[in-house]
């Protein structure tokens, strides 16, 4: 037996019995080591006849390899036991409960208020505000509703002052006033806000949102109002078609005046907008009155538009399947987590409205 | 404004069917808001006797009535009327029955114990009148008892919701006219038979001239011999169908006309007229009263029908009880007027009385109708009651100026968006009652029926053409979808921004009313005025909110007692400083309440804190576009926070802008308002303050410049003054040189043993790296000296050994 094959035979008897990472250590130092049996044969090699050292040292270097390939064997062998080992002890239940945290929501208003916002992006509507309080004159008298016109009494308002002239505003129409004595037509703009009627029960709120719209312009007609309605309802209801009507109304800040009904049916309890032979009144609109203009020192001679006006707490509710106007304002911790919108979701037009 | 059928067709020759008339109506603008059955529904309701009532036992103000309703056995119904007596004949809606008032319907129920089978009636619960005070109570014979009170006539009742522009629409013949002029029908001109009018006229009228007289003419007619009785069937019907009362044939024939022609009329009992009628203003404090059994006390100037004595109506609005006609009455003097809207208006405001006529006089009744009033009234009396009649006498002005307008037919066009030939406008106009004559090719000439008062200019005629033509007509114009402007201003933007922003860190956003209660509010405010709003909803909704907080803190608190104590809430909305339109600002508010981890099996249950809610306010101002460094926190706070733990964000340094306020709600109030769950903490946001931004700088963000070189941490333990700002001691570090100090974080406060009493230990830990090298500890060791000489030079503070 020559010494590799001796030191290769001690070497298969030890390797087997190696269990831990300290054990191949002392396997690795008394092979591979400065003094180690295989180190010791390279030192014999200077010694030896060029032609044995030849043949020599390629039998070396492979019983080297070969002892080599299997320490590193072996202690893949050992790690993979080691971690194995490790994970039969590392269980957990992932059953139990996360660590708490809470989930923020958005009011479905101001939800709704952003879908519009986009719709009406997209055709070059920009937002406008005005304030809550108005003065008598912007909310009545400048929307051609003089003192004495009955339709005041359509709006229960609210009074800060005994001579009535400060009050909270009914609707956001005054807005109309306010960007048009501020500006130079053209106007385009979209008026979301507060508005408040000294009514309560369970379908009216002593506030509500509204939502203006006013387009003034050289050549606007009728035409482009209801192209622009069209447009907005089928984008909010994100629905193709839209059966859609008409109806002549008064309002004493447009002529002519008109309300729109949407057509709708209720299939398994649910309503579906668009579609079906029932009529659900949505908004009213009209072509704003010359006097309006007037009273906004717009030339009604030169420029001449649409305004519109719809509920945005209706809109959410006929969207999204709520019942109760009056919950909207409540608060009620478990309403706000069931009905509110993630804050993600935020409507935009290259994502689409809602998920 | 209610019609039936066979009313309507009175006035219009048609063979459209009711569902045609129905459709074409909405179309034109008078809009059926319904269709019911007129009194099939209704026939549930019984003429009952009252045999016995005596006391609830259980209730002073109850009665208990057994009721007869013709059958064997009584009936027990508990009422609440203080008219319900032994014998009295009234109205019975039994069990199952739908009050038309309220849509409600009976149940048999126990009211403080004792079972009651349905209920008496007052006439407003059945629509049959205002009066509301007591049961109704019936003059008809024994034998009617266990009848039902409306005869069914299976009439279909139409309920037109009529805009405040329309007068003309609140008689059935307006209604029919329009109708007429889409074509589904004619109109028929009614023609009045001839009767003689020999009779002397006894009672003078005259008309005084006040300053604002608002009766500008007064047509009567004096009947005299007349035998006044119950109407008969025919005329019943029609007074049931329109939804009334009917109560003797003289006032039965006064309001059919008012209902058929929109011509209000009144009929006094001319005996006891004293010797003439005047109509005045009225003086202040005079007394008046009227037929509603309701007195009233006058104001200056108020257009009274009066006589020698005393007063008898208020014009246009109401009727007195002293002139009112009764079965006896023999001689009538009939009232055809026209009173101002605006006269009619404010009295009728001031004294909040609504009636059917003045519904129609405030909106605008036609002036040319006066004669024509009398006329038909006149003949139907005569014809029911017999009698002999005057010539009409009227007193005041003649008849309104005529309107005409010119009108340029292209103007339709410009408006609508389609064209119309003149001739269609020609007949449409026609149809609708103007006198229209051409004038050339694009201009007609039209003359306004006197009933329109709503129609003075063009653009009222281009809506009267078009609601006519049909709004389908109106051919769509699709929108450009192009954009000169931003939708949202930065301000706008802001808003949307802070909502994500805060619910994405867990708070559920809330819309509440502007208004508060005041003695929430109170506790809120920084001592701005008071704004109080005059008419309420209720009290505690009676000013409008001074303070984000106040809605906030209700609702939190009502959400605690519903058993939520760990929550966070939110609201972004107006605030009010003062009563004058723009006296308001948008404040991000928001409360967080109760625990974090509570309950949890694997984290520490503990409170939440200031740091939470300030990590919550400086999270959200990064968001909003501030950075970090730019924020300064200091603690000036308002006194609605715990003067300790609660501070203020403001801009760059203590005088900057004021973006914020942060902390624990003051331990008082929390305890005034008694929350269950007392730890509570809040924010508020200045959205104005919040600076826009450079859009040029804000969108080229700065260059990156990454360190390629190892970075190293070295901790310091100061020993420091207990009242120094360890936010102070972090930027004196920072500024040291910003080159190589990247980062100061203080990982450990202690005050306490081994720490003399008026300091505390701080430990900081610094990051250290370079832009240009491999710090060396060379290097590091310069750096630290430097901190520890420049902390003690500055602050005092010591390394702790």
């Amino acid at each position: 037996m020559s010494d590799l094959d001796k030191i290769n035979s001690i070497f298969n008897a030890k390797i087997d019995s190696v269990k831990t990472k300290e054990d191949l250590q002392n396997i690795k130092t008394e092979f591979f080591g400065k003094n180690g049996k295989i180190t010791q044969q390279f030192k014999t090699l200077g010694s030896l006849e060029a032609n044995d050292r030849k043949d020599f040292a390629s039998n070396l270097n492979k019983v080297k390899d070969n002892l080599s390939n299997q320490i590193e064997k072996k202690f893949l062998e050992i790690e993979n036991a080691e971690i194995n080992d490790k994970l039969k002890n590392e269980k957990v239940d992932v059953t139990l409960p996360v660590r708490p945290f809470q989930r923020g929501k958005i009011h479905p208003v101001s939800q709704v208020i952003d879908e519009i916002s986009s719709i009406f992006s997209e055709i070059g509507f920009s937002v406008a505000e005005g304030p809550d309080v108005e003065t008598e004159y912007n909310n009545f008298t400048a929307l051609n509703t003089p003192e004495d016109h009955p339709a005041r009494d359509m709006h229960d308002t609210f009074y800060l002052e005994k001579n009535k002239k400060l009050l909270l505003r009914t609707h956001t129409s005054p807005v109309q006033i306010r960007a048009m004595l501020s500006g130079k037509p053209p106007f385009k703009i979209i008026v979301p806000g507060r508005t408040y009627r000294c009514d309560s029960d369970q379908t009216h709120a002593p506030m509500f949102h509204q939502l203006e719209g006013l387009h003034i312009d050289k050549s606007i007609t009728m035409g482009h109002l209801k192209g622009c309605l069209d447009y907005f309802i089928k984008e909010f209801f994100e629905v193709k078609n839209v059966k859609m009507r008409f109806r002549p109304s008064h309002f004493p800040f447009t002529e002519p005046s008109a309300e729109v009904d949407i057509g709708y049916r209720i299939e398994n309890e649910k309503i579906v907008i668009g579609e079906g032979n029932k009529w659900l009144e949505v908004l009213g609109c009209g072509m704003v009155h010359p006097n309006v203009l007037k009273n906004a020192k717009v030339n009604p001679n030169k420029y001449r538009g649409f305004a519109f006006g719809m509920g945005i707490d209706r809109l959410a509710m006929l969207k999204y399947g709520i019942n109760d106007l009056r919950a909207f304002f409540e608060t009620d911790y478990r309403w706000l987590n069931h009905f509110g919108f993630d804050p993600l979701d935020v409507p935009t037009n290259y994502r689409g409205l809602s998920k | 404004m209610i019609i039936t059928l066979p009313l309507l067709k009175k006035h219009l020759k048609t063979k459209a069917n009711e569902k045609e008339i129905i459709d074409k109506l909405t179309n034109i603008g008078l809009e059926v808001e319904g269709v019911k059955e007129s009194s099939g529904e209704l026939s549930e309701f019984k003429i009952a006797k009252i045999i016995k009532a005596e006391k609830h036992p259980n209730a002073d103000k109850l009665k208990v009535c057994d009721v007869s309703i013709g059958e064997k056995e009584n009936l027990k119904v508990v009422c609440g009327a203080s008219n319900a007596r032994d014998g009295l004949i009234t109205i019975y809606a039994p069990p199952g029955a739908v009050i038309p008032k309220t849509n409600f319907q009976l149940k048999i129920a126990k009211i403080r114990g004792v079972e009651s089978r349905g209920m008496l009636c007052s006439g407003s619960e059945l629509n049959l009148s205002e009066d509301s005070d007591g049961i109704i109570e019936l003059k008809v014979k024994e034998t009617e008892i266990g009848k039902s009170y409306f005869k069914s006539k299976a009439e279909k009742v139409i309920d037109i919701s009529i805009t405040p522009n329309r007068p003309d629409c609140l008689g059935i013949r307006g209604i029919a006219r329009d109708l007429s002029s889409t074509g589904i029908g004619k109109l028929i001109i009614q023609k009045s038979k001839k009767f003689k009018q020999h009779s002397k006229h006894l009672i003078k009228t005259s008309i005084t001239k006040d300053k604002h007289q608002g009766c500008l003419s007064f047509g009567s007619c004096y009947i005299k011999n007349i035998t006044n009785k119950e109407s008969p069937e025919w005329l019943k019907n029609k007074i049931y169908a329109l939804g009334l009362k009917p109560i003797s044939a003289v006032v039965d024939i006064t309001n059919y006309v008012m209902f058929d022609l929109n011509r209000p009329l009144h009929a006094y009992d001319a005996d006891k007229i004293d010797k003439e009628i005047i109509v005045r203003d009225s003086k202040e404090g005079e007394k008046f009263d009227a037929l509603d059994n309701k007195k009233y006390e006058l104001k200056k100037g108020m257009c009274v029908i009066t006589d020698k004595s005393s007063i008898l109506g208020l014009g246009g609005i109401i009727g007195g009880t002293k002139t009112s006609t009764e079965f006896e009455t023999k001689n009538v003097l009939l009232e055809s007027a026209y009173f101002l809207p605006s006269s009619i208006r404010k009295t009728s405001r001031e004294l909040a009385i609504n009636t059917d006529a003045k519904y129609r006089f405030e909106r605008g009744i036609d002036p040319n109708s006066i004669t024509e009033g009398l006329q038909v009234a006149t003949e139907l009396i005569l014809e029911l009651c017999g009698g002999q009649a005057s010539k009409f006498i009227l007193t005041g002005k003649n008849s309104p100026k005529k309107r005409i307008i010119k009108f340029e037919i292209d103007d339709f066009e410009n408006l609508i968006g389609i064209p119309i030939s003149i001739n269609e406008a020609q007949k449409i106009l026609i149809s609708l009652g103007f006198v229209c004559k051409k004038k050339g090719k694009k201009v007609l000439m039209a003359e306004v029926p006197s009933w329109r008062p709503d129609i003075v200019q063009n653009v009222d005629l281009i809506e009267e053409l078009i609601r006519i033509k049909g709004f389908k007509n109106i051919k769509l114009i699709s929108p450009e979808k192009k954009r000169d402007n931003e939708t949202l201003n930065f301000q706008q933007k802001l808003f949307h921004l802070s909502q994500r922003s805060l619910a994405s860190k867990g708070f559920l956003e809330s819309v509440t009313w502007s208004f508060t209660d005041s003695k929430i509010d109170k506790h809120f405010s920084k001592g701005e005025k008071e704004i109080s709003i005059l008419n309420p909803i209720s009290s505690d909704l009676d000013v409008l909110r001074r303070s984000i907080f106040s809605n906030l803190a209700i609702h939190l608190k009502k959400n605690q007692d519903r058993g939520y104590d760990d929550m966070s809430l939110f609201e972004i909305g107006p605030v009010f400083f003062g009563k004058n339109p723009g006296e308001q600002q948008i404040i991000v508010g928001a409360l967080k309440s109760g625990k974090v981890g509570r309950k949890s099996w694997i984290e520490k249950e503990r409170n939440i804190d200031v740091f939470d809610i300030k990590s919550d306010v400086i999270k959200t101002l990064i968001e909003l576009g501030i950075s970090e460094e730019d924020l300064f926190i200091s603690n000036n706070t308002k006194h609605c926070y715990h003067p300790g733990r609660s501070g203020s964000v403001t801009l760059k340094s203590e005088k900057g802008a004021h973006l914020a306020y942060f902390g624990e709600i003051h331990p008082g109030i929390v305890k005034k308002l008694d929350f269950k769950e007392s730890n509570i903490y809040g924010f508020e946001i200045f959205l104005k303050n919040i600076p826009e931004p450079n859009k040029k700088i804000r969108q080229t963000k700065k260059s990156f410049q990454p360190s390629d070189f190892q970075k190293s941490q070295r901790d310091f333990a100061f020993v420091i003054d207990k009242i120094f700002k360890i936010g102070l001691l972090e930027k004196i570090i920072k500024e040291i040189d910003s080159s190589i100090i990247q980062d100061v974080t203080t990982f450990d406060v202690y005050e306490g043993e081994n720490i003399p009493k008026d300091k505390k230990s701080v430990a900081i830990n610094v990051t250290l790296q370079s832009i240009n090298k491999t710090l060396s500890e060379k290097d590091l060791d310069q750096i630290s000296k430097k901190i520890v000489e420049v902390v003690k030079d500055k602050t005092g503070a010591t390394i702790r050994s």
